[in-house]
C-alpha cells in the first residue's frame, strides 16, 4: 500500500457574483463539499462537462485559491480555508495547462521559461546550476539541448506541451495537476505526450491529478476516477469499476455519449435531454434530476449524499446496480 | 451522378515566402444522400478543400481543378453573383466555433431571417413563421421567445443549433459541417450528431463531416476520406477503413487511439506533419512511416483516380499482408 499524498476533506469553493448593475449578488457554487484521497504515484482523473467544477478543483488543489471551507492535506501539510499556504508547499504542486500556444510567453526564450521557477523559488542556486538543470530537463521531456535558446514560436504544439511539462517539473513537484493536457493536440501528437506522461510518472514517481473530458484518454491514463456534475462529485471509484459498472445515471449517460472508434459496435445510446443548468440557480434536490430519466419525487426534494460502498461511491437515490 | 464531384482540386496560397500548397490534387465525390467524413490532423487541408468548394477562400488563394461539378453546375465557371445564389441555398456550411460564427450584434432571429430573405421569395410573416419552424426542427425549446435572443444569451450547444438552423433554412442539398462538435461537451455532441444524421435521412441532404475525432467518424459516416498534409491518402467505407486501413498513416493513426491500446505505452507516430518549408521529396508521409523504403523517399506515390479504393502509397497494407 503506497502512502496517501493528497487527502481532501470537504473542500468547497463558492464565488459571489453581481447580476447586472444594481442586481442582487448571487452565489455560484463552483465546487461543493468534495472529499477524496490520492495515493502517491497514482493518477486520479476528474471528468465532467464544462462548468462542472473541474478547473475550480484544480485551482484549489494547486493553491491558486484557498478552499472556501474544509481543508486538504498534501504530503503531510494541511492547508485550511483561512490560512495562506507556505511557499515551500506550493512548489510541490505544479500545473500544466490545456493550450500550449497560450501558456508560454512568446517573448521568453525556453531558457528563461525553464529557469524562472528556480530563480524565484530557489535563489541560492547559481546561474550555471540553473542552466544545467534546465538542459537536463529538456532531455528528460524528449527535446534536444540545442532547443535551449529558442523561442516558443519555433516549436510545434506537441513540442510546446513538452516545454510546458518541463517547466512544471523544474521544481521537482510531487503532484502534477494536468488540466486537459492533450485536448488541444492532434491525435498522432496526443499519443506522444501521453507516453511521455506515463514515462515521467514511472521515472520520477509523480502523482497526477488528470483533468479531462475525453473518456478514452482517461480510461488509458487513470487509476481512479472522479465524475463531477455541477460542482458535485456524483460518482468515484477505480477506473475499471467506473467503466464496467457505472451506477450513477449521469456516468452512464456520459459513457454512452462518448463516441467509440468502432463502426461495427452496436449503439445503445442514452440521449440526455437539455443542458447543464446554471450554477447560479441549481435545481432543488439532486442536481441531475431535470435531465435524469429515472428521476422521481424524492430526487426533486432531497439532495443525495455520496455513499461509499467499498472503493466505489455514488451520490444517487436510485443507483443502478447490476 | 454524384451531387458534388470535384477532380484534381489544388489550392495554393500566396505567402511572402512563396506559394504554399495547402491542398494537393484531391478528388471528392459526394452522392445525393451520402455521409462523407474527411479526417486528418490540423494542416491536412481538410477545411481549405471544402472552403474552396464553397468559394469562401480569400484572394490570396489560387484554386485550380479539372472539374468542380455541383448538382450539374460547374462551380469553377461561376461569377460571384451566380455563386451566391448557390452558396447558402443548395450548399451550406456550419463551422466549428458557434460563438464566433454568429454576429453578436444581432438577434438570432434576425440572422436566421436574413438567410431566408436572401434566397427565398417569402413575405415578412412567412419568414418569421419559417424561422420558428426551423428552430423547432433543431430542437430549441420555446422557439418564438428565442428568436429575440442574442448569441451571448444562449449556450454553445444552442448556438450550434442556431447555426444548423441557418444552414438548413433553404433546404440545402449538401451540408458541409466543419468540426461541428469540437467545441461542445460530449452529451451535447451526441445530440448535435444525432440531429445532423436525422436531417440527412429525413430531408435527403448529403452531409460532409470534417473532423479529427475517429470516434465521431465511426459513429456517423458511411464513407471516410483520410487526408495528410494536403493530400488524400485513401478513401474507404467506414467499416473497411476501421477493419483494414490500407495506408500506413491511417494504420498508425488508428493504432494511436488510446481505446485501442493494449499496454501502458501507446504506439505513436514519430515527428510532426510537414509544414511549408520541410516538405519531403517523394511520399509526404515517408519520414514518419515505419514501412518507408528508398522508393518512398524518391518517388511520389500516385493514387489511381479511376479506382476509388486506390491508396496513395507504394506499398499499401492489406494486400501485401495476404501475400506474406
Amino acid at each position: 500500500m503506497s502512502e496517501t499524498l493528497l487527502q481532501a476533506e470537504g473542500i468547497n469553493r463558492f464565488y459571489t457574483v453581481r447580476t447586472g448593475l444594481f442586481g442582487k449578488s448571487a452565489t455560484v457554487r463552483a465546487l461543493s463539499t468534495t472529499s477524496f484521497n490520492l495515493q502517491a504515484g497514482k493518477t486520479l482523473a476528474v471528468v465532467g462537462e464544462s462548468g462542472c467544477g473541474k478547473s475550480t478543483l484544480a485551482r484549489v488543489i494547486s493553491m491558486i485559491e484557498p478552499p472556501g471551507q474544509g481543508s486538504f492535506t498534501l504530503d503531510g501539510t494541511t492547508i485550511k480555508a483561512d490560512e495562506p499556504a507556505a511557499s515551500e508547499i506550493r512548489s510541490s504542486v505544479q500545473l500544466v495547462f490545456q493550450d500550449p500556444y497560450g501558456s508560454l510567453n512568446p517573448r521568453q526564450k525556453i531558457s528563461q521559461i525553464l529557469c524562472e521557477p528556480l530563480l524565484i523559488n530557489k535563489p541560492e542556486i547559481t546561474a550555471a546550476q540553473r542552466e544545467e538543470q534546465a538542459r537536463e530537463m529538456l532531455q528528460l521531456v524528449g527535446l534536444r539541448t540545442e532547443h535551449y535558446d529558442r523561442y516558443p514560436h519555433m516549436f510545434s504544439g506537441g513540442q510546446r506541451q513538452r516545454i510546458a511539462i518541463a517547466r512544471a517539473l523544474m521544481l521537482r513537484p510531487k503532484l502534477l495537476v494536468l488540466d486537459e493536457p492533450v485536448s488541444a493536440l492532434d491525435l498522432s501528437i496526443q499519443s506522444q505526450i501521453l507516453n511521455l506522461l506515463v514515462e515521467l510518472q514511472d521515472k520520477l514517481n509523480l502523482t497526477y491529478l488528470f483533468i479531462s473530458h475525453d473518456l478514452s484518454v482517461v480510461k488509458h491514463m487513470a487509476d481512479e476516477i472522479l465524475v463531477m456534475y455541477l460542482g458535485r462529485v456524483v460518482e468515484s471509484g477505480s477506473t475499471e469499476e467506473i467503466f464496467t459498472n457505472p451506477q450513477h445515471p449521469y456516468t452512464q449517460a456520459l459513457l454512452s455519449a462518448t463516441p467509440v472508434a468502432d463502426p461495427t459496435l452496436e449503439k445503445n445510446r442514452i440521449q440526455l435531454e437539455g443542458e447543464l443548468p446554471s450554477p447560479l440557480s441549481p435545481p432543488s434536490g439532486c442536481a441531475f434530476n431535470p435531465r435524469c430519466w429515472l428521476a422521481q419525487d424524492q430526487c426533486k426534494k432531497e439532495s443525495p449524499e455520496l455513499e461509499l460502498q467499498g472503493t466505489h461511491s455514488v451520490s444517487c437515490h436510485f443507483p443502478q446496480r447490476c | 451522378m454524384a451531387l458534388l464531384e470535384v477532380n484534381n482540386l489544388t489550392v495554393e496560397f500566396k505567402t511572402s515566402q512563396g506559394p504554399f500548397r495547402a491542398v494537393d490534387s484531391i478528388d471528392v465525390a459526394v452522392g445525393a444522400n451520402d455521409v462523407l467524413a474527411i479526417v486528418g490532423e490540423s494542416g491536412s487541408g481538410k477545411s481549405v478543400s471544402m472552403l474552396a468548394v464553397m468559394g469562401l477562400l480569400p484572394w490570396t488563394a489560387t484554386v485550380t481543378a479539372d472539374s468542380m461539378m455541383f448538382n450539374g453546375v460547374d462551380l469553377a465557371g461561376l461569377d460571384s453573383k451566380q455563386r451566391r445564389d448557390i452558396v447558402g441555398k443548395d450548399m451550406s456550411m456550419i463551422f466549428q466555433e458557434p460563438m464566433s460564427s454568429l454576429n453578436p450584434c444581432f438577434t438570432v432571429g434576425f440572422q436566421l431571417r436574413e438567410a431566408l430573405k436572401a434566397h427565398l421569395p417569402l413575405s415578412r410573416r412567412e419568414r418569421k413563421h419559417r424561422a420558428v419552424e426551423l428552430l423547432e426542427m433543431v430542437g430549441i425549446p420555446e422557439p418564438t421567445k428565442r428568436l429575440g435572443a442574442f448569441p451571448h444569451q444562449l449556450s454553445g450547444g444552442m448556438n450550434q443549433r442556431v447555426m444548423i438552423a441557418m444552414a438548413i433554412a433553404c433546404k440545402p442539398k449538401l451540408l458541409i459541417a466543419d468540426e461541428p462538435t469540437t467545441a461542445l461537451d460530449v452529451t451535447i455532441q451526441a445530440q448535435i450528431l444525432e440531429l445532423l444524421l436525422e436531417l440527412n435521412q429525413q430531408h435527403d441532404m448529403a452531409l460532409v463531416l470534417i473532423t479529427h475525432d475517429m470516434g465521431v467518424v465511426a459513429e456517423t459516416a458511411q464513407r471516410v476520406s483520410v487526408q495528410y498534409a494536403g493530400q488524400k491518402v485513401e478513401e474507404q467505407s467506414v467499416e473497411a477503413l476501421f477493419a483494414t486501413p490500407r495506408h500506413p498513416y491511417t494504420h498508425a493513426l488508428l493504432a494511436a487511439l488510446p481505446e485501442r491500446a493494449t499496454g501502458k505505452m501507446l504506439p505513436s507516430i514519430p515527428g510532426v506533419v510537414p509544414g511549408q518549408f520541410d516538405r519531403p521529396s517523394g511520399c509526404l508521409f515517408s519520414p514518419r512511416c515505419e514501412f518507408a523504403t528508398e522508393l518512398c523517399v524518391k518517388e511520389v506515390p500516385i493514387a489511381n483516380s479511376d479506382d476509388p479504393t486506390s491508396v496513395r502509397c507504394h506499398y499499401p497494407l492489406g494486400k501485401s499482408a495476404s501475400v506474406a
